[in-house]
């Protein structure tokens, strides 16, 4: 059956405190899941994973089941490790997720654990989030006190150790080779793909790195099975979705809903519409390194293929007229990202805007490829000088031909994640770049 | 003049080469405990942690100065992170940084008495912007009008960064 608005698996927790720690977690059904995953076969629940069209909600939104499917099977060690390092502006899930219900997320490792055989596993923990932190490491603790985690975890043979790793303020550590490699003790810089890290990841090892949410739905998959989790869900994306809502409406927050709900109903029935009564401008759609949406395209669902190929959303353009190829001749309209929707309503200065997402990624640059070290950076003196009045003629296409130079060029996709908002908003408030550098020439 | 790390470091660190197999990955959780333990990281500081993981101390040079909770420079017992990214600018984050500023009567990046204000950038708490973060203590929907308020109560109760280290 579909998942409604209400229906709750990862968020069923959120303002319950009794359930931070591992005695409430239980009484709750806590780590019932795993002692039925210890029973099973480690090939049949990477199946029932597979069935259940769960998709990473980090970003790309990737069938976990088949990243799974990836470690090798004669692999001599294997490790998970969970992305928390929750950095992508406009996303407030995984902080929240972590506070709220830190056994769920460690239970959901130990299953993934057993599953892929891993036995040194870690969670990645962003630097910032010290509150969360401190929960999770006594989490942990408990969890090894109660022998969920250990050289035999619950009397099943299975060895499982967990470490929480916290990094120290890079959102390029979000990126999964650039986390591992922070992992390991050194700067937080993307690695070359191929090899991915589900066949050479971390200290060389097949690695499944997978983000808080993805994680935090597993224990649900063993409990009620593949199948049943699809059906929540529409198409090939199972299950619910966490969507963070900020910017511009009356009621933001951090909401579980069903994955096919459309931009317009989340910000109308769910966020109480825009503030002051005013128009949508632009949406931004997961994340701010998704290209935005303006008010026509918001009856699309918040799906990861709908996002990518829905016609009612216009492809982003290089220069008017001229399509951006991401390869091959696939155009980029917008991609679902990890769920941050950040509203801007109709008195929103979308320069002033760009700028600000712009100036985040020539900050984050992690500065090993030159097109992304250098571009990002002018990307934020040009787009700072337009939005402050002082552009010049030619700026706007200097802007698009600076992202464009970026995009696909690089090592990770950071590059990408700030070329692609440029020439999204350019593409779709282009007049408004124009206006204020035509004040500047008069 | 050479640093030495407390006894309870010592045992910590000790305690995380257990978790990996080499001592390069402890290198982070140990660049924590040298600045709780020394206020920042100091040539000294990044040389003890070299010497303890058996690192180079390039390379703890490196890394110390890749990420951004890290300072080579002393700092306020508070640590003052605000966040203008884009949700929290959408609801008048930048008043909000101006406000400090001027409370505090410096400029971010600067450090005055018990304080140290950093413009931040986005810190996970995007649904209840403009917010601010001071160690485990996040304020959310903050006003010009709290500013005051904040500050007085973070003389009052310090939360620096190094309570979870």
């Amino acid at each position: 059956m579909p998942a409604e608005i209400g229906t709750k698996l990862v968020s069923a927790r959120f303002g319950d405190d009794s359930a931070r720690t591992v005695a409430g977690y239980e009484k709750q059904g806590g780590y019932q899941a795993l002692r039925k995953a210890l029973a099973m076969r480690p090939d049949d629940l990477v199946n029932e994973v597979k069935a259940s069209n769960l998709r990473g909600r980090g970003g790309a939104g990737f069938a976990t089941g088949v990243k799974w499917g990836f470690v090798p099977k004669d692999a001599k060690a294997v490790h998970i490790v969970c992305n928390a390092d929750e950095s992508e502006p406009g996303t407030c899930k995984d902080r929240e997720l972590i506070f709220w219900d830190p056994h769920l997320l460690i239970e959901g490792m130990v299953i993934t654990a057993f599953a892929l055989k891993a036995v040194h596993n870690y969670i990645y923990i962003r630097g910032e989030m010290m509150r969360e932190y401190a929960v999770l490491a006594k989490a942990v603790d408990e969890a090894y006190q109660r022998g969920y985690l250990g050289k035999n975890v619950l009397g099943s043979g299975f060895e499982c150790h967990l470490t929480v790793h916290r990094g120290a303020g890079a959102y390029i550590c979000g990126e999964e080779t650039a986390l591992l490699n922070s992992l390991e003790g050194l700067r937080g810089q993307p690695r070359l793909k191929p090899p991915f890290p589900a066949v050479k990841g971390l200290f060389g090892n097949p690695t499944i790195v997978n983000n808080v949410e993805t994680l935090m739905n597993v224990p649900f998959i063993v409990d009620k099975g593949g199948p049943w989790f699809a059906e929540l869900g529409t198409g090939r994306s199972g299950g619910t979705r966490m969507l963070c809502v900020s910017g511009h409406v009356n009621k933001p927050g951090v909401f579980e809903l069903p994955i096919g709900i459309t931009f317009r109903e989340l910000i109308d029935d769910v966020c109480g519409g825009v503030w002051h009564g005013r128009q949508v401008k632009a949406v931004i759609p997961g994340g701010v390194s998704m290209p935005p949406l303006s008010i026509d395209e918001l009856d699309v669902p918040i799906e990861f293929d709908a996002l990518m190929t829905d016609e009612r959303i216009k492809p982003v353009e290089v220069l008017p007229g001229q399509l951006f190829d991401m390869g091959g001749g696939r155009q980029l309209r917008t991609m679902a990202g990890s769920g941050g929707v950040v509203v801007m309503d109709d008195h929103t200065d979308i320069p002033k805007a760009c700028w600000r997402i712009m100036k985040f990624f020539a900050h984050e640059s992690c500065g090993q490829c030159t097109p992304c070290r250098e571009g990002t950076g002018w990307l934020e003196k040009v787009s700072r000088r337009v939005a402050d009045g002082h552009g010049k003629p030619g700026d706007v296409d200097l802007l698009a031909t600076i992202a464009h130079g970026i995009a696909g060029n690089t090592i990770c996709a950071l590059g990408d994640a700030a070329a692609w908002p440029m020439l999204g908003f350019l593409t779709k408030w282009r007049p408004e770049f124009e206006a204020k550098i035509a004040k500047v020439a008069a | 003049m050479s640093l030495e790390f407390s006894a309870e470091a010592q045992k910590k660190i000790a305690a995380l080469c257990e978790r990996y197999p080499s001592k390069r990955p402890v290198v982070l959780a140990a660049l924590h405990l040298a600045q709780k333990e020394f206020g920042h990281l100091s040539d000294d500081a990044l040389r003890l942690v070299a010497k303890v993981l058996d690192l180079p101390y390039p390379h703890v040079y490196g890394v110390a100065t890749f990420y951004t909770m890290f300072r080579r420079e002393p700092a306020g017992r508070n640590v003052l992170r605000v966040c203008t990214n884009i949700s929290c600018m959408l609801r008048g984050a930048y008043d909000v940084l101006d406000a400090f500023e001027r409370r505090l009567g410096v400029e971010k990046g600067g450090t005055a008495g018990d304080f140290t204000l950093v413009e931040e950038e986005c810190i996970a708490a995007c649904a209840n912007a403009p917010a601010v973060i001071c160690g485990t203590r996040y304020f959310l929907d903050v006003t010009t009008d709290q500013v005051g308020e904040i500050l007085e109560f973070l003389r009052k109760n310090p939360h620096p960064e190094s309570e979870v280290v």
